[in-house]
């Protein structure tokens, strides 16, 4: 049976209403913290039934963990690859827990926990991996919840600590605070005009690290970026999320006046390729996936720039995350090829359109 | 890291040069790093002797390294080196000198000061994760058919049941 995914708290996405600060440029701010349960082998060295027990663990508690006490289980093996790839391209588990890649299998007893708090992957590469989201530029919002949820799961299930290192996971790379703070950012101006590279290597030397909007091993498309903290050990949670915090206002900041510069200096051609991309949204009977997200950000950049009028960056982000090959495979009720999706990409893209964004032009 | 020049050893030279104003990160090992007359704590040896030697006395303390094995999931250094990833919590404590090494070398320090866990509260649950280890370690004695270990274990369990 396919997932139903009214069922899920917010459809699972609560940030995509923009409603936080600067929610034009920064589409959400996250927080993950990674945990593993003490006395089992971690999850790639489990030994037989380690991870149904977990699982088991998990349910077990859940009625007692405030924040999680309402969430729903999807365990990724009784689920479809579709649908695997739909939680995917919302965000709720990571491309190994939807063992998507090539045809694979989903991870036996491997889960997510999705609640309107928090999200909980479980047998993830760690045990345990708690995110919360927070729509627009909000770290300190996103580390205070997933704080309170991480204090009241670990109330109830035995963390791996050490006194030195701190929370202990699978990749040393997590150890510590096992915490990784993160922004999904869109940064056209930079892009367009050229200041792009400058900044990213800046974000290198600051510790920071930027990848494509699906995190790691996944392409820049469309100037959507994901920066995020690259260690997690020697400084504490609220200072690794403070240095994000920090950095990325500074970010927001030279969007906001390479927008300026593109406006002053290329106001017109910038204009007319914006509205071109409107126009292409609006009447295209075929979209690529890339394609769509690149026309996407060009109206995002639209809207920002209050070129395009009475078109929300709700709607957007909605198009960006449902306009996605296994959403529109999830609607269709069956797999598509690649020209399926496109076809009904375009369509349902020009059906959202078409009941919002007035023109002005 | 893998030293940006021979792309064999470890980097722990990690320089930022500023060639024509655009910025470069270089990432090398002790000997390439000496090569380019580029200081390190560790001084390049002066001879080729010398060298051999200390290469020599390299080589015989990493092979018993590599073949440590954590005693309680089994994985060993060379497996994790090879993979990245730990087999269990107590890896931490068997590789404990690697891994405050590779920490250094990852985050810049080996030493946690964010929030401190203290533990569970149900106590229910911290017994139940010594059960969990318990049966843990009997399919294992099971596996390797220490049958004498298997039935001391099997008591722990029952006495805790």
């Amino acid at each position: 049976m396919p997932l139903d995914l009214t069922l899920l708290p917010d459809g699972g996405v609560p940030w995509l209403t923009a409603s936080g600060e600067h929610a034009d440029i920064v589409l959400s701010s996250r927080i993950r913290l990674a945990r593993n349960i003490a006395g089992f082998n971690f999850s790639s060295r489990e030994r037989d039934g380690e991870r149904l027990r977990i699982l088991a663990q998990i349910r077990e508690i859940m009625p007692r963990v405030p924040s999680l006490a309402r969430g729903m289980v999807l365990r990724m093996d009784d689920l479809t690859s579709t649908d695997r790839q739909v939680l995917r391209e919302r965000l709720l588990v990571s491309r190994e827990l939807a063992g998507t890649e090539g045809g694979a299998e989903a991870r036996p007893a491997s889960a997510v926990v999705v609640s309107e708090h928090a999200g909980v992957m479980v047998n993830e590469e760690d045990h345990l991996r708690l995110q919360v989201f927070r729509s627009g530029f909000d770290i300190p919002g996103a580390l205070q919840a997933a704080t309170r949820v991480d204090r009241e799961l670990g109330a109830h299930v035995p963390y791996a600590f050490h006194r030195d290192f701190g929370f202990l996971t699978s990749c040393p790379t997590n150890t510590g605070t096992g915490l990784r703070a993160s922004v999904m950012v869109h940064l056209p101006g930079l892009v367009l005009t050229q200041e792009i590279s400058k900044v990213l290597q800046g974000l290198q030397q600051m510790g920071l690290t930027h990848r494509g909007l699906y995190g790691e091993g996944s392409d820049v498309v469309g100037s959507f970026f994901q920066v995020s903290n690259q260690t997690t050990l020697g400084r504490s949670e609220e200072e690794l999320a403070d240095h994000l915090q920090r950095v990325v206002k500074r970010l927001v900041e030279q969007e906001y006046a390479a927008r300026k510069v593109l406006a002053r200096d290329a106001g017109y051609i910038i204009e007319d390729k914006l509205w071109r991309a409107y126009g292409t949204l609006r009447h295209a009977r075929s979209l690529g996936a890339d394609e769509a997200m690149n026309l996407l950000s060009g109206v995002r950049l639209a809207v920002g720039l209050k070129l395009i009028g009475g078109l929300s960056i709700y709607t957007l982000n909605k198009l960006l995350v449902f306009g996605q090959t296994a959403h529109l495979a999830h609607a269709a009720g069956r797999a598509l090829t690649e020209s399926e999706a496109s076809v009904a990409r375009a369509r349902y893209v020009r059906e959202v359109l078409a009941n919002e964004g007035r023109s002005d032009g | 890291m893998i030293c940006s020049q021979c792309q064999d050893r470890d980097a722990v030279v990690h320089l930022t040069q500023i060639v024509e104003n655009a910025v470069a990160q270089v990432h090398l090992c002790e000997k390439c790093a000496a090569e380019r007359g580029i200081e390190t704590s560790v001084s390049a040896p002066a001879n080729p002797l010398g060298e051999f030697l200390q290469a020599a006395q390299q080589q015989a303390q990493q092979l018993p390294g590599d073949a440590a094995r954590c005693s309680y999931c089994g994985t060993s250094l060379r497996e994790f080196r090879a993979s990245g990833r730990l087999g269990c919590a107590r890896c931490y404590g068997a590789f404990e000198q690697s891994l405050k090494d590779l920490l250094r070398r990852v985050h810049g320090s080996a030493t946690h000061v964010g929030r401190r866990y203290e533990g569970s509260d149900e106590p229910g649950l911290e017994r139940g994760a010594t059960l969990a280890e318990l049966r843990g370690r009997l399919d294992d004695a099971i596996k390797t058919q220490e049958f004498e270990l298997a039935a001391t274990l099997r008591d722990q369990i029952r006495t805790l049941e």
